[in-house]
């Protein structure tokens, strides 16, 4: 792993494939499907999330992972028992990645009681504590301190694990972010952060916002080791992550993980500005030569593992589930109005015996 | 029964909970090797080790945020604010992440974190350290908060708050630290959500909560005394979950009611009591209830006006004279 000290220091020269890496040679050929299954998924998924919330059926705000999939899919192939992921609000990409369903994901966008937060958080909220995954955060670098916690809880109990903690490039510039930074390495916290820098925070560009724009560059002056790598094969994205993520379980040490990448869409969907303070050339620049499906799609056709047949079928499933999740989610009911103050404290929500004292809640 | 200070009180219910609990530590500014900046913790460290009583740096958002996601995985850290105002650093953290993760996630997970420390002015320390923000945690549902006004609720209310599997804050007072009071030895929990009477009245209930309650016992002594006045005192003790019940019960018996609050009087725990009193006990009530709250201005630093701007004796019974007119 690299941490070199030197200021905008280059990517470290790329092997002919990263499929040739060991962590990525080990996969059988179910492992990568599997993998360009979830990759294809995602895209998919949201694809089908955006047609929805232009037909009202979402309301809120929608973060479209749309460009980004190999980062969720590639990192959270590798996680062990033990590991923990959390992220902000562009969550959907890590939500399906660790393997929660698109039905339970679109319905809690459409606000139903099948969601998976039961309609009560929206698009921003996804969490599925039992497959290791803490949300889905609104507040930009809100999470990282908390992706801190999870690390330090598997190293309070013993147990060999990390978290892994995205954000954004936006995210890097907030206080939490940086105060974490230095708590992690005072402590020998086993977290990975990994900042999916698509090169905007929300209107505003990296050259705008970052006075070093080489990100992960900070982890110098916090004693952390670093790397920048591309996010656009998760290969890739695996080969790096991998070192990352052991480094942490073994030794007790965080890493941050630069990671570039790139949406197609805007901040949100309600960004109407996504083609103002981006060029068009750039964002077809992109989808022509970076795309993260077509990349994982032209190396598994060439070492055999896909078929432009199975490759043609995969897309159809994938079209199919996400079609099918809105449908689930247009005929599922909302909750009824008593769920509104439900789910508000454990205390409450677990006083079979009536054993609690004074009022919790204080409408007239 | 033993007579132990406030601050050995509350030291005596971190203490027996990290022996009780392997998954209780402590965390904070100077809490481990310097002993806790008012002794709270003292010794604590020297006895558990740094596994279980922690030192921070100064960055309240990132201990705060960390508290929150350890407990998420089970772990229940007690964190101290050093002053209850330096959480307003930590605000995303401790009023969104912690108040919320359980509502979001529509109930998958709980975070049991206690975060406990000072909010009190009274001592010249001036706006940035003086505040009293019991209000303000009761405002976000998903958060309780506590305010013990002697060291027998103090060791009772911690215990319960680190045992609670929801984000308890428990506000302390640094004039209340070396006070004395009897507490068993004997384990013993005191339930959030219950208020208790100080000092039985027929006349007039004051209803107050954390060192007020303890200033509002002294004027009702005072006012007996002085001028024949039977005062009822509460002692809210938990403001959210709130012990409507015994403060009803009291109003409906005196008819007269008189609220004391460290908080400033604009949406102070104070706003809500009066709400509720006038809203279910209006038939009860012989006279407007009453309020004496801190003087509404940041608090000041000079002693002899910082002691007039908090409620002091003579602006309690003022208002209670003026209650029983």
């Amino acid at each position: 792993m690299a941490t070199t000290k030197k200021k905008s220091a280059p990517p470290t020269k790329k092997p002919q494939s990263f499929l040739d890496a060991p962590i990525n040679k080990q996969l059988s050929k179910e492992d990568k499907l599997q993998l360009y299954r979830m990759i294809v998924g995602i895209r998919r998924f949201e694809e089908r999330s955006l047609r929805a919330y232009n037909q009202g059926k979402i309301g809120g705000f929608l973060h479209l992972y749309i460009g980004q999939e190999a980062i969720a899919a590639g990192v959270v192939s590798l996680m062990e028992e033990n590991d923990h992921i959390i992220t902000a609000y562009r969550d959907h990409g890590h939500a399906l990645a660790v393997g929660m369903s698109m039905n339970e994901c679109m319905a809690e966008m459409y606000g139903k009681y099948t969601g998976c937060s039961k309609g009560k958080g929206g698009s921003m909220h996804f969490f599925a504590p039992d497959k290791n995954y803490w949300g889905g955060h609104g507040i930009v670098a809100g999470q990282t301190p908390l992706g801190a916690g999870l690390a330090f809880a598997l190293k309070y109990k013993g147990l060999k694990g990390c978290a892994i903690a995205f954000l954004g490039d936006g995210a890097v510039n907030q206080g939490s972010f940086m105060e974490t930074l230095n708590l992690v390495s005072l402590w020998n916290i086993p977290v990975v952060f990994v900042i999916e820098n698509n090169g905007y925070s929300m209107g505003t560009s990296l050259k705008r916002s970052s006075a070093e724009e080489n990100l992960a560059h900070r982890a110098d002056g916090f004693d952390i080791a670093w790397e920048v790598c591309d996010g656009h094969d998760a290969f890739e994205v695996r080969e790096v992550a991998d070192r990352a993520m052991k480094r942490a379980r073994e030794e007790h040490k965080p890493f941050l993980l630069e990671i570039r990448t790139y949406r197609y869409r805007g901040h949100s969907v309600a960004d109407a500005n996504h083609e103002k303070y981006r060029t068009k050339e750039e964002i077809e620049e992109y989808k022509r030569t970076k795309d993260p499906i077509n990349l994982i799609k032209s190396q598994l056709l060439a070492d055999g593992t896909l078929t432009e047949a199975l490759a043609k079928k995969i897309d159809q499933e994938k079209k199919d589930e996400a079609e099918a999740s809105a449908k689930f989610a247009e005929d599922s009911p909302y909750a009824p109005r008593e769920e509104i103050q439900t789910d508000v404290y454990w205390e409450v929500d677990n006083d079979a015996d009536n054993k609690l004292k004074g009022s919790y809640f204080f409408n007239d | 029964m033993p007579l132990i200070t406030y601050r050995e009180a509350i030291k005596q219910a971190l203490d027996e909970e990290i022996q009780r609990d392997e998954n209780v530590c402590i965390m904070g500014e100077e809490v481990a090797e310097y002993n806790g900046a008012y002794k709270v913790t003292e010794g604590l460290w020297a006895k558990h080790g740094d596994k279980r009583v922690i030192d921070t740096p100064i960055s309240e958002a990132a201990f705060s945020g960390l508290a929150i996601g350890a407990s998420m995985l089970g772990i229940r850290p007690v964190i101290e604010m050093m002053f209850m105002s330096f959480s307003y650093v930590a605000i995303d953290q401790l009023f969104n992440n912690a108040s919320f993760c359980r509502y979001m996630s529509g109930g998958l997970m709980n975070v049991p974190i206690v975060v406990r420390g000072p909010a009190n002015g009274g001592t010249s320390v001036g706006a940035t350290h003086s505040h009293t923000i019991e209000y303000m945690v009761a405002n976000h549902p998903g958060l309780k908060v506590v305010c013990p006004s002697n060291a027998y609720d103090a060791k009772g209310l911690m215990k319960a708050a680190i045992r609670d599997n929801d984000p308890v804050f428990v506000m302390e007072n640094t004039l209340l630290y070396g006070e004395q009071w009897e507490v068993p030895e004997e384990e013993y929990i005191v339930d959030l959500g219950v208020a208790n009477i100080l000092k039985e009245g027929t006349d007039m209930t004051i209803i107050s909560h954390g060192r007020c309650a303890m200033l509002s016992l002294e004027a009702a002594k005072t006012m007996e005394e002085t001028h024949d006045i039977s005062v009822e005192v509460v002692d809210l003790r938990s403001i959210r979950p709130l012990d409507e019940e015994t403060i009803l019960n009291s109003v409906k018996k005196t008819g007269r009611a008189l609220l004391v609050e460290e908080n400033k009087p604009y949406c102070g725990v104070d706003a809500q009591i009066s709400h509720l009193i006038q809203l279910k006990a209006f038939d009860y009530l012989d006279a407007p209830v009453h309020r004496v709250s801190s003087i509404d201005a940041p608090t000041i630093y000079a002693k002899p006006l910082e002691d007039w701007q908090i409620p002091n004796q003579e602006r309690i019974i003022a208002m209670a004279m003026k209650l029983m007119a």
